[in-house]
């Protein structure tokens, strides 16, 4: 038995075709996951497009700086997984495996943002459906004069110290980003109906995204151990490959969901 | 199956052009952050979701190699997102025609 | 002979198998339990019809009762029916390929399915599911019963049929000999792609539309409840962007079945392979923007309405196509009605007649005053059973000498073929006739004057059952103490037929067969007086 046979299945008559098989196979599954997806970028369209005054009004709740910041980390993390398949392909085991844990380290730190954001969203009532119950956030107000007016409502409730720098930093971001604080403060007062419906939409497209980047990490974990033990080489990297296409596809999915919900105008 | 023209040559990405693209991705990221300090009315949008594409086409072709892969591969790619696109745009015509004859409140809110 | 039955035993050799054909035989065996399941929920449906008021079930249970049946057949007997169980034992075979791509995403999407199967029939029996198959919002949303855990069901039944399409389509691709291209392909083969296509873009789409509906009874997110601002038409949109392209994952392998039976019982070319071939694909993609007309009296809009309407009429064209073709076929063959055959008679009737009836439901005018009656039940019993299940019974009889190496009794088969068409036409075509009139669906109670009529539809029934259980006992009968089957009893010239013996050994072929072949060329084979069969020529 050859080196190469070991890891060819006994249907297919060489590795081109079972590599070329493994490929289509996990694009015609990544194509699945577009459409998966697509369900709730089409409701998204229909919400925007018929109720646009919601999505400019619940918007200025979502922080863009930290929306940003888990864009930079998401492309950083597709960058070190490409280069992973480039060490794998070029046979050098260490960098593939420093390249896999970067990727790693950095899918946590996505999951931390994201941790950061869903509590504040949480402390402040900002979510979906029956649940949507804001609280108002005072404590930040007077400074960026959001509802600067409003007396504290439930001071238990209310945030300190770190937790408060997170609950409008839309307006506090660079010039120009932010509303001047009469429209923000006029805004805040003229809510539309319905505003829980794009905290709904928010949680569903950030909470399905957030469990592929779960199921990700697992995958990379996988390829990980695999990579330690010596499975992968030039002559067989299959996995490495398939892996970095659906972590890719995270990152797709996450550069169109930054712009739609955090940067509206 | 150990002949040489058996194995498969895998193509590798010159380092050059995913540090490049990976730069170029960065560098979009900040543009389409800074192209909503500019109030362009209705083609905020299309700009937001013109430089996400452009994005998302880096990505597809390079990280993903799909530049230097059989052409099927981009075909299934292409042909999930215009079906997802044929999907939104009916949805669109169709809830477009309606929404302005629902009247407000006449629905109660179901209880669960 | 060492085959693929025998060449290991024990449960573990079968639970764990890679083995395409015999996943295909579990799944046959699993769907058909799905059919006995849903099927014995149809008789006590139309038990209860036998007379006007209670008969033998009150109100909710016949609304538990319908769904049942309902859910049962769509998700788990037609949508996997033909791809899944005679699909996977045969498209590798016919390709002249050792397997599927992804034996073990086979063997997994097997076992979803059971897991899915379980999961769907014990909720739908414990909590008593009564939404219909459809779980339209706001009755879904609202209703006490579980309706979570039924579509978690469906979501895995999904992840099932996502897999085998996905296969399919990579082994389509990959696993073909050198020589055969895709217009050598047998057009059962054309049918199983176009499907995988469907089965690939559509279900995803529903996976969504149940988490979003789980969402909904969950965490109240109001996306489908008007009184929160949302939309319930939207839900119906979701919902039949997947199940109307659904419609074609059932129709379109019964359409490649067909082609072939046509052509084999003809000992004829198939008249027109390419607009056939193309036809299926057309149809997957038509299929997928006729959703609408599912909607017409939903509140959709008129514009949306009439282009669905439309497109509605363009997929009939398709259709018409591949019917023109099998009668072309038939024309001056050499025609023997061999039980397969039968069914492909039946099939190219019965479809006609469930085709033509759709084009009454497409037409806007019509459609309102034929909506939810028995008019539309009567329409889909026409083309599901009358298309899809009668093809499936056509295909069983005409792979079931492949798959276990044994003939049935050709004139029991004949006598269980005319049961099921005269009880078939006994039991929908009334219904065509009551639906004009006004019968509304899903109702358990109906006015003194639909009586007869819906006895004549109750007695067809138990016609139609006695068929079923004729099959089933020649076919246990036949797998018992049948005559063994020779390697090609039909005298096909595909690749299942002409290259591999009856049982097939494990790895099909002991080398991938090398000549250039027309499946439907059968100059290759020779009858052989001596055996009863057909040998290379």
């Amino acid at each position: 038995m050859s080196e190469h046979s070991k890891n060819l299945a006994h249907h297919f008559s060489n590795t081109e075709q079972q590599f070329e098989s493994g490929k289509l196979g996990m694009w015609l599954f990544l194509a699945t996951e577009i459409l998966l997806f697509g369900g709730l970028f089409a409701a998204y369209a229909v919400y925007r497009a018929n109720h646009p005054e919601i999505f400019a009004y619940a918007h200025q709740y979502l922080d863009r700086n930290l929306g940003a910041l888990n864009t930079v980390v998401l492309i950083c993390s597709s960058f070190t997984m490409a280069w992973g398949v480039r060490m794998a392909q070029l046979g050098k085991q260490k960098q593939l495996l420093w390249s896999l844990m970067l990727t790693l380290v950095l899918a946590i730190a996505f999951l931390g943002v994201k941790g950061v954001e869903y509590e504040s969203k949480w402390k402040h009532g900002l979510l979906w459906g029956k649940n949507y119950n804001p609280v108002e956030h005072v404590e930040a107000a007077p400074a960026h004069g959001i509802v600067g007016e409003a007396a504290p409502v439930d001071p238990p409730e209310v945030p300190t110290g770190e937790n408060a720098s997170l609950i409008a930093p839309a307006q506090t971001g660079p010039a120009g980003l932010a509303h001047t604080s009469g429209e923000a403060a006029k805004a805040h007062e003229e809510a539309p109906d319905n505003v829980h419906i794009f905290f709904g939409i928010y949680f569903l497209m950030t909470g399905l995204h957030g469990l592929h980047v779960l199921i990700g990490m697992g995958l990379i974990l996988w390829i990980f151990a695999r990579s330690y033990w010596g499975h992968f080489g030039p002559d067989y990297y299959t996995p490495v490959d398939l892996v970095g296409l659906y972590w890719h596809l995270v990152d797709l999915i996450w550069i169109f969901l930054f712009p739609l919900l955090y940067l509206i105008r | 199956m150990s002949d040489a023209s058996n194995t498969h040559k895998p193509h590798v990405v010159d380092a050059k052009i995913l540090i490049g693209v990976w730069f170029g991705l960065l560098f979009l990221t900040f543009v389409t952050v800074a192209a909503t300090w500019i109030d362009l009315g209705a083609l905020n949008i299309w700009l937001a979701l013109g430089i996400a594409t452009v994005k998302a086409s880096l990505v597809a072709a390079y990280f993903m190699h799909l530049r230097y892969d059989k052409p099927f591969n981009t075909l299934v790619l292409i042909a999930a997102l215009v079906f997802l696109m044929l999907f939104i745009g009916i949805l669109l015509l169709d809830t477009g025609q309606y929404a302005g004859d629902i009247i407000k409140g006449a629905a109660p809110a179901l209880s669960y | 002979m060492s085959n693929y039955l025998n060449h290991t035993s024990g449960w573990k050799s079968w639970v764990f198998t890679l083995d395409h054909k015999r996943i295909g035989i579990m799944y046959l065996v699993a769907i058909l339990s799905s059919f006995l399941l849903g099927g014995i929920f149809a008789m006590l449906i139309r038990t209860e019809l036998l007379s006007p008021g209670q008969t033998i079930m009150d109100a909710d249970t016949y609304n538990r009762t319908f769904t049942l049946h309902g859910a049962i057949m769509i998700f788990l007997f037609i949508i996997p029916s033909i791809p899944a169980a005679l699909g996977n034992f045969v498209l590798p075979v016919m390709l002249g390929a050792k397997d599927v791509a992804f034996p073990r995403l086979n063997l997994m999407s097997f076992w979803l399915y059971c897991f899915g199967a379980v999961f769907a029939v014990f909720s739908l029996v414990t909590k008593a599911v009564d939404t219909g198959w459809t779980f339209y919002t706001p009755y879904s949303t609202t209703t006490s019963a579980s309706v979570i855990s039924m579509t978690l069901g469906a979501v895995i039944l999904g992840f099932s049929s996502i897999f085998t399409g996905l296969n399919f389509v990579v082994t389509i691709h990959k696993l073909r000999p050198k020589w055969m291209t895709f217009f050598k392909m047998p057009l059962f083969l054309w049918s199983l792609y176009a499907t995988s296509i469907i089965q690939i873009l559509a279900t995803p789409v529903l996976g969504i539309t149940l988490l979003l509906l789980i969402a909904e009874r969950t965490m109240g997110i109001g996306i489908f409840d008007p009184g929160l601002g949302g939309d319930p038409v939207l839900y119906q949109h979701f919902f039949w962007f997947y199940s109307h392209p659904a419609v074609y994952i059932m129709i379109l392998p019964a359409m490649g079945i067909v082609s072939e039976l046509i052509s084999v019982f003809s000992r004829k070319t198939i008249f027109g392979y390419r607009a056939i071939a193309y036809s299926s694909v057309a149809i997957a993609l038509f299929g997928f923007f006729v959703w609408g007309h599912h909607m017409f009296t939903s509140g959709q809009s008129t514009l949306a309405n009439m282009i669905f309407s439309l497109l509605t009429f363009s997929v009939s064209i398709p259709s018409a196509i591949k019917v023109f073709n099998w009668l072309a076929t038939l024309y001056k063959g050499s025609i023997s009605l061999a039980a397969p055959m039968l069914y492909a008679l039946m099939f190219i009737f019965l479809f006609a007649i469930g085709g033509l009836t759709g084009l009454f439901l497409g037409t806007l005018a019509t459609d309102v005053h034929l909506h939810d009656t028995y008019f539309v039940v009567a329409h889909f019993h026409y083309v599901m059973f009358g298309g899809t299940m009668i093809a499936f019974l056509g295909g069983l009889h005409y792979w079931w000498p492949k798959m276990f190496g044994k003939m049935y009794s050709e004139k029991l088969a004949a006598l269980a073929a005319a049961l099921i068409f005269v009880g078939f036409n006994m039991t929908f075509f009334t219904q065509f006739v009551m639906g004009t009139r006004g019968m509304p669906r899903r109702y358990y109670n109906y006015p003194e004057e639909f009586t007869t009529a819906h006895q004549i539809s109750s007695i067809g029934s138990y016609i139609m059952g006695l068929g079923f259980v004729l099959i089933a006992s020649y076919l246990v009968y036949s797998l018992m103490w049948g005559k063994k089957a020779p390697g090609n009893p039909w005298g096909a010239a595909t690749l299942e037929w002409s290259h591999c013996p009856s049982p097939p050994p494990h790895d099909n072929f002991a080398e991938v067969p090398s000549q250039d072949t027309d499946p439907y060329d059968y100059s290759i084979v020779k009858y052989d007086e001596e055996s009863d069969s057909y040998h290379l020529a």
